[in-house]
């Protein structure tokens, strides 16, 4: 074989390699019998996932964690989607300034929206409360709900909507009946990336998670400042697992929703 | 039927709502912008096909729209069965609609298309059930209920789009160039099916088309728009044979235009010089002797004469050498040239029968003076 048909193969086996790799480490890693985080593990065992499933001070957060995504997720979702519908009726001019200012938490570096978080929920101490936790995550997540949202709106036929008002469905009954069913795979998709915008959030829940809402990704990081125990590896790889899981499912409702939208589209030029 | 909301504009009766249109504008806010809609007055009676015709942006669709209630006019206004809809939304007027690419629901059955207005209407599901087939029956796609809209063919989805905008008995019908995504032959097909569908409904159609063919063959009477206001208004005979004005001499159908000026008047015929000849024509107005005017006659309304016509009205004759012959099956169409450079287009059966037209010939060509229009 000549170099010019190896070569694009083994630099994107190598790229791919390159970003799986600390992965596929941990993964292992967390399968090892030892005590101490070594690699490669001298045998392997479920010890520290034991360690991990007995442990309250690993459960704690992971609930805190949970119900403060599962919270944003309600949210986050809510608003984000009344947000995109309500800039597709802007006038266009206002429409970018409206969609930038939503989407700036996602340009602004996290350390300053972080920064800025922090001031300002100290002044109403909120800092150390889940609801700080949420309503924080919440900022970070309603540009994707939005984005996501706003695709889905951008595929759908404006003479959907003017259709189901000639066939004398009320403006509300229009929304439920045909806007809504429509937009629900981009509904679906941004309440997934709430999710995991929350789920994996570091920076700051280490501003204001205080004592009274630590949450896992803040877990880990005291974890890993004081000790290095296997325990960690385990929780990563399952929440590895868990954000995986979730973006497969995004990545199906998406295929789906363009599925149909083809369908149509195509059907009807 | 019974629902409450049933009967929106006008009462119950089994006859088309009539639609009256008064001075109706529309001008979008920008500045300097021209009128989209500019004072389109229209009687349209109950019961009847109307089409309006035009060129994209001669603002029937804008026309069709703000009857719908999607747009609402700038200033006039819009009465049906006599009451005016202006302040009515879209939703309250109970106007049957059906779109160019069908707007079917991509997220719902073929029945529950159909069945959606009902539903709004609170019909009980039973009987419903019972209307939707009903509606499909008449749109032939019976057993057709439990697909996917895009598990249809094209000409199959506007048919259900049909179904779905009858379903409710509306007493008016809009149609926004519902055949214009289709192939010709379906086309052909669908506009009988629709003049059918008009006849067994008996209910008003208003349909918006740039298809001349399309609204001659279908329509009661065609509206031609051009520029935001009702260039003529009538049949499609009398659209055809006595256009109002050049624009729709030349928009429907194919016309001949000479530049004649005008030599004297005949009680309502109008004698003017056109290439050093006298031609005749009706006019509806009194031009002055020496004044500019336009001419028109259909290209399949001239013969070829050689000095002897056979038809007994009175007749236009003129001179002129063949500059082209195409034979096109059923026809054979010669363009022509008069005196100077006037370009005159002639089309004839192809029969065996008639001798073909060499180019460069010299012949006389000649049509009957009810066929002459001064416009």
């Amino acid at each position: 074989m000549r170099l010019a048909q190896i070569l694009p193969g083994t630099v994107v086996g190598l790229i791919l390699f390159f970003l799986a790799f600390p992965i596929v480490v941990v993964a292992i890693a967390s399968f090892s019998s030892a005590t101490y985080l070594t690699f490669p593990p001298p045998a392997f065992g479920l010890r520290w996932y034991e360690a991990y499933f007995s442990n309250p001070d690993w459960l704690k957060p992971t609930w805190v964690s949970i119900w403060v995504a599962s919270a944003v997720v309600v949210l986050a979702t809510f608003l984000g989607t009344l947000a995109a519908l309500g800039i597709a009726r802007l006038p266009r001019g206002l429409r970018i300034f409206a969609a930038g200012l939503i989407l700036s938490p996602l340009i602004v570096p996290g350390i300053v929206v972080a920064i800025g978080i922090y001031y300002a929920y100290s002044r109403y101490g909120l800092v150390g409360t889940p609801i700080a936790m949420v309503l924080a995550h919440t900022c970070l997540a309603v540009p994707f709900v939005v984005t996501s949202v706003t695709a889905s709106l951008s595929g759908i036929d404006p003479r959907l909507e003017q259709a189901a008002l000639s066939l004398g469905a009320t403006p509300g009954a229009t929304f439920f009946q045909v806007t809504l069913p429509l937009i629900q795979p981009g509904v679906l998709v941004g309440a997934l990336f709430a999710f995991i915008t929350s789920f994996d959030e570091l920076i700051v829940a280490l501003f204001i998670s205080g004592t009274g809402a630590v949450t896992l990704p803040r877990r880990m990081w005291d974890d890993l400042r004081f000790q290095i125990d296997p325990t960690i590896a385990a929780v990563s790889t399952l929440t590895i697992v868990l954000t995986a899981a979730l973006m497969g499912a995004a990545h199906l409702l998406r295929k789906r929703a363009e599925q149909n939208r083809m369908a149509t589209s195509s059907a009807a030029p | 039927m019974t629902g409450a909301g049933m009967n929106g504009a006008g009462s119950a009766s089994g006859s088309g709502a009539s639609v009256t249109l008064s001075n109706l504008e529309k001008t979008y806010d920008r500045a300097n912008a021209a009128k989209a809609v500019d004072g389109v007055s229209l009687d349209i009676r109950s019961g009847e096909f109307l089409t309006m015709l035009g060129p994209s942006g001669s603002g029937k669709t804008t026309t069709l729209m703000m009857i719908a209630g999607f747009e609402t006019p700038t200033a006039g206004d819009i009465a049906i069965d006599g009451k005016s809809v202006v302040a009515m939304p879209p939703y309250r007027r109970n106007i049957g609609m059906v779109f160019q690419n069908y707007a079917l629901f991509p997220h719902l059955t073929v029945e529950e298309n159909v069945g959606f207005p009902l539903k709004q209407r609170g019909v009980p599901k039973a009987e419903r059930a019972k209307l939707v087939a009903e509606a499909l029956e008449l749109v032939h796609l019976p057993g057709y209920g439990a697909r996917y809209p895009r598990q249809l063919s094209g000409g199959q989805q506007q048919r259900v789009a049909v179904a779905r905008a009858v379903v409710f008995k509306p007493r008016l019908l809009l149609m926004d160039e519902p055949l214009g995504a289709l192939d010709k032959q379906l086309r052909e097909n669908l506009q009988l099916e629709m003049r059918r569908l008009h006849a067994d409904l008996g209910i008003t159609f208003i349909y918006v088309t740039h298809d001349q063919e399309e609204a001659l063959t279908m329509s009661d009477r065609i509206a031609v728009m051009n520029d935001g206001k009702v260039a003529q208004v009538g049949s499609p005979e009398d659209l055809y044979d006595r256009p109002d004005n050049r624009f729709v001499a030349g928009f429907i159908g194919e016309s001949n235009f000479l530049p004649a000026i005008v030599r004297g008047l005949e009680d309502d015929v109008v004698i003017a010089e056109c290439e050093g000849t006298l031609i005749r024509a009706l006019c509806p107005g009194r031009p002055t002797s020496g004044e500019k005017v336009t001419l028109t006659t259909r290209p399949e309304r001239l013969r070829f004469t050689d000095g002897a016509w056979s038809g007994t009205t009175p007749q236009n004759r003129l001179s002129v050498t063949v500059t082209e012959a195409v034979f096109a099956g059923e026809r054979c169409r010669y363009m022509l040239q008069a005196g100077d450079g006037t370009s005159i287009v002639l089309k004839e059966p192809s029969s065996t029968a008639i001798r073909r037209r060499a180019v460069g010939e010299r012949a006389e060509i000649a049509w009957s003076v009810a066929d002459t229009i001064l416009v």
